[in-house]
């Protein structure tokens, strides 16, 4: 469920990005403090881990269908949830600069919408306290796949929000919803189901590498209160911020406009371009702007 | 995701190796004449398609100094399309008012905004694979880090890059050996899927403590010293100052509508 | 030259897991040695490795390295002192380019940068690798791998080689050159390794390990000649001596 950068508008993709950049500041500072020495390798190390074992399915019993490892879940079960939120930001990074998914302008949204909720949220308000230390057992599955299927709910919902934010899709609300969520539902589940089988196999073979939260404090998220307050602020941010961008799109003055049945070509122009279209100088202006750009391509390939 | 993904990964890296002009100048400029670019496309109103005709250029001029071939970057633009197209698609049908015609030929809001779009997709997501191909993953490190970025997170990607291919090849081989055994690799059983991934994940935290152990031998004291970028040159600021130029002036001025005017004016 | 000695006094490791994993181990090892650490998998040979190299710290019994013991205050001096190479090359080298990788210790180590560039040079044109300076560690083949992962080791100037498996992956030309260059150092140098033809050419010494112990240290030839000894501690004797003269 990446975001496209051709689907978010640069106010809802800026405060995103404000919102993500915080956040991995404020982790990144954790991660150097905190005493597990070896987190360096092991953070880039699992980075690549979750991008192999996306390309591995399993088939979903009883369906017919496969689905694989989403990662988000797993990170902050085996590094806690300040790396594993940095190791999610990396590989969404490495996507969008690799495999072009998502883009640049949406990477902010990309990695709060993955990143936060299953490591800030599921992880410590629903796994930790459902799976609670006894890691072989049926809580670990059900702990899990709740944890999963919250987190992807939540990050579901918030590309609704951020996309109908950014008014550049058609898309009505109510049917985008009811298109995301019950999909996401489906893979919730199955995050949840691939997480639960990786976590009980290491569980067994290795058991120290699953993630002790600090002096193990039974208080989910419990004296992190700087990382607790960065996440309110910055989702409190990205809140108003998506507001104000929604009540003032382009796209919607433009709709509102056109309803009050005034003409648009005989509208006086705040962005000039948006009547050029309708009349034919726009469009050949458009080809011609392309042609020269080609040529002028051509000609720097030549002097080289 | 296939195989075939970590060459392509590998063959961006080897074009930001190139000794092209694109590839000489700096890393931060780089990234801010890129991040300048996409914030200019993205900020046009919905239906605009003409205006942005002239960012183009941008893409083009990287591609022909950078001497990287404009049909393999298409292809990877077009493997990352499927999200992008599946929320536009739907545009055309619930905006069906007519905004322009071509002659006999009206076109709806909705098919303005999809083609705006993908030209926006296109732009947006080529700039990113540009900067990519023309920089590599290692300077663009170096160069967000003095910009700013969290050295912990710096590396962070360095390492993600180096061991991705690492980690990849183990996985491939242990699904390799499935396939030899009959397994179908689209939809494993439960059990077997569990335990592939589990060892994978074992493998690649004694990876992790193998490392570990070799950049403490080397004395590693929790800190990565990167190379630090060189100073920028009075071609570095040019190559600055000139974009962002052009992008806020295509940005202010239409300048298709205008060169078509100008044409319009001309012939009539 | 005292501080290229390596010895080791009743060593014990346990794992933190609990897997005991060196038992009493002793020997002294002087300087400019070239001794081979041979046993079956599981022996303890990594382990030994380790702690000679001062990753591990012992749990009993004591290492020493030039006269220093090995303990949590003097592990940094002695990383310096004494270099480890990896067997699995990937693991040693993580950074993007090979010559940022032979630069990651002197740096580490707090050196101007001109000596970093120095040390860097040096090292790289020690194993013939300057070409390749600028390539990233992924795209080098097996030879250049082991070459580069040595370099990273030489730019620290140990005084004594730690080496795990140095041929391992090796096709035989680039085994050759291992070999030519192992005998050329002037350094102590230690190496487990399977590959007993590279031990009989590059050692003087072999210590064989078994169950975390040693159960025989001497003249390499002299050990690996006797055939029941060699294949009651899960090994064989080398083809080379089966045909040769004894000495």
């Amino acid at each position: 469920m990446h975001m496209a950068d051709a689907l978010v508008s640069p106010a809802v993709g800026g405060a995103m990005w404000v919102a993500s950049a915080g956040l991995i500041a404020g982790c990144a500072g954790q991660v150097k403090r905190s005493a597990r020495e070896n987190v360096v390798p092991l953070m880039g190390v699992l980075g690549a881990f979750v991008f192999t074992a996306q390309m591995i399915n399993f088939s979903i019993p009883g369906t017919g269908s496969s689905g694989h490892l989403g990662g988000g879940l797993i990170l902050a079960v085996l590094l806690g949830p300040p790396a594993a939120f940095l190791v999610i930001a990396s590989v969404l990074t490495v996507q969008a600069l690799f495999f072009a998914d998502g883009g640049l302008l949406a990477l902010g949204c990309n990695i709060f919408n993955l990143g936060v909720y299953p490591a800030f949220i599921a992880y410590p308000f629903l796994y930790r306290p459902l799976a609670g230390d006894r890691r072989h057992s049926a809580r670990v599955w059900a702990a899990a796949v709740m944890a999963a299927v919250a987190g992807l709910q939540l990050g579901a919902f918030s590309v609704v929000l951020e996309t109908r934010a950014s008014g550049i899709s058609d898309l009505p609300f109510g049917t985008f919803v009811w298109l995301m969520q019950p999909i996401h539902l489906a893979i919730g589940l199955v995050e949840g189901l691939a997480t639960a089988a990786v976590v009980t196999f290491v569980a067994r073979a290795r058991p120290e590498s699953l993630y002790q939260s600090p002096a193990g404090s039974a208080v989910p998220g419990g004296g992190k209160p700087v990382l607790a307050g960065l996440l309110v602020a910055a989702a409190l941010m990205g809140g108003i911020l998506s507001w104000f961008a929604s009540t003032h799109p382009d796209g919607l003055e433009w709709s509102i406009a056109r309803t009050s049945g005034r003409a648009p070509v005989a509208e006086a122009k705040p962005w000039p371009a948006v009547s050029a279209e309708t009349s034919g100088t726009g469009l050949k202006g458009g080809v011609l702007t392309l042609l020269l750009a080609g040529a002028i391509g051509l000609v720097l390939r030549w002097r080289r | 995701m296939n195989a075939g993904h970590w060459l392509e990964v590998d063959r961006l890296e080897e074009l930001a190796r190139l000794e092209a002009p694109a590839q000489r100048v700096d890393a931060r400029v780089k990234a801010v004449v890129t991040l300048v670019f996409v914030v200019c496309v993205m900020s046009y109103s919905r239906y605009q398609v003409s205006a942005l005709m002239p960012f183009f250029l941008y893409p083009i001029a990287m591609l022909a100094r950078g001497r990287i071939p404009a049909g393999y970057l298409f292809r990877k633009i077009l493997m990352a399309a499927p999200f992008a197209l599946a929320v536009a698609v739907f545009n055309p049908f619930f905006d069906r008012a007519p905004m322009a015609a071509l002659g006999p030929v009206t076109i709806s809001g909705g098919w303005l905004s999809f083609a705006s779009v993908m030209l926006r997709f296109l732009l947006t997501v080529g700039a990113a694979l540009i900067l990519v191909a023309c920089t590599g993953m290692h300077r663009l490190c170096a160069g967000l880090e003095s910009l700013g970025m969290p050295r912990v997170f710096a590396v962070q990607l360095l390492f993600l890059h180096r061991y991705l291919f690492v980690v990849a090849e183990e996985g491939g081989r242990m699904t390799r050996s499935l396939e030899m055994r009959g397994a179908r690799l689209r939809a494993l059983p439960g059990r077997v899927y569990g335990s592939l991934l589990g060892h994978l994940l074992m493998r690649a935290l004694a990876r992790a403590d193998r490392v570990y152990r070799a950049m403490v031998a080397r004395g590693f004291d929790g800190e990565i010293r990167l190379l630090r970028p060189t100073s920028l040159r009075g071609s570095d600021w040019g190559f600055l100052l000139g974009w962002t130029a052009f992008f806020v002036a295509a940005r202010i001025w239409n300048l298709a509508d205008l060169l078509g005017g100008l044409l319009s004016g001309g012939v009539s | 030259m005292s501080h290229h000695v390596v010895e080791a006094r009743g060593l014990g490791y346990v794992y933190p897991d609990g897997t005991p994993a060196l038992a009493d181990v002793s020997f002294r090892i002087t300087h400019g040695e070239a001794v081979a650490v041979v046993g079956a998998n599981g022996a303890g040979k990594s382990t030994l490795l380790l702690q000679l190299a001062g990753c591990l710290l012992p749990s009993s019994g004591e290492v020493r390295i030039g006269e220093v013991p090995v303990t949590a205050q003097t592990v940094a001096r002695i990383r310096r002192s004494a270099g480890l190479v990896f067997q699995d090359p990937d693991d040693q080298l993580f950074m993007p380019t090979v010559a940022e990788d032979v630069a990651f210790g002197p740096l580490n180590a707090g050196l101007p940068p001109e000596e970093v560039e120095r040390r860097v040079a040096g090292a790289l044109e020690r194993v013939g690798m300057s070409r390749i300076k600028d390539r990233p560690p992924y795209k080098l083949s097996a030879g250049e791998k082991r070459a580069a992962a040595l370099a990273t080791v030489l730019a620290m100037e140990p005084d004594v080689l730690v080496m795990d498996e140095p041929s391992s992956h090796l096709d035989p030309r680039g085994r050759r050159r291992l070999i030519e260059w192992l005998v050329s150092f002037a350094h102590t140098r230690i190496m487990a390794t399977h590959d007993l033809e590279l031990a009989l050419e590059v050692c003087s010494r072999v210590i064989v390990m078994e169950g975390g112990a040693v159960v025989a240290d001497g003249p390499i030839r002299d050990v690996l000649n006797d055939e029941k000894g060699m294949l009651a501690h899960g090994l064989e004797r080398p083809h080379s001596l089966r045909h040769a003269h004894p000495h």
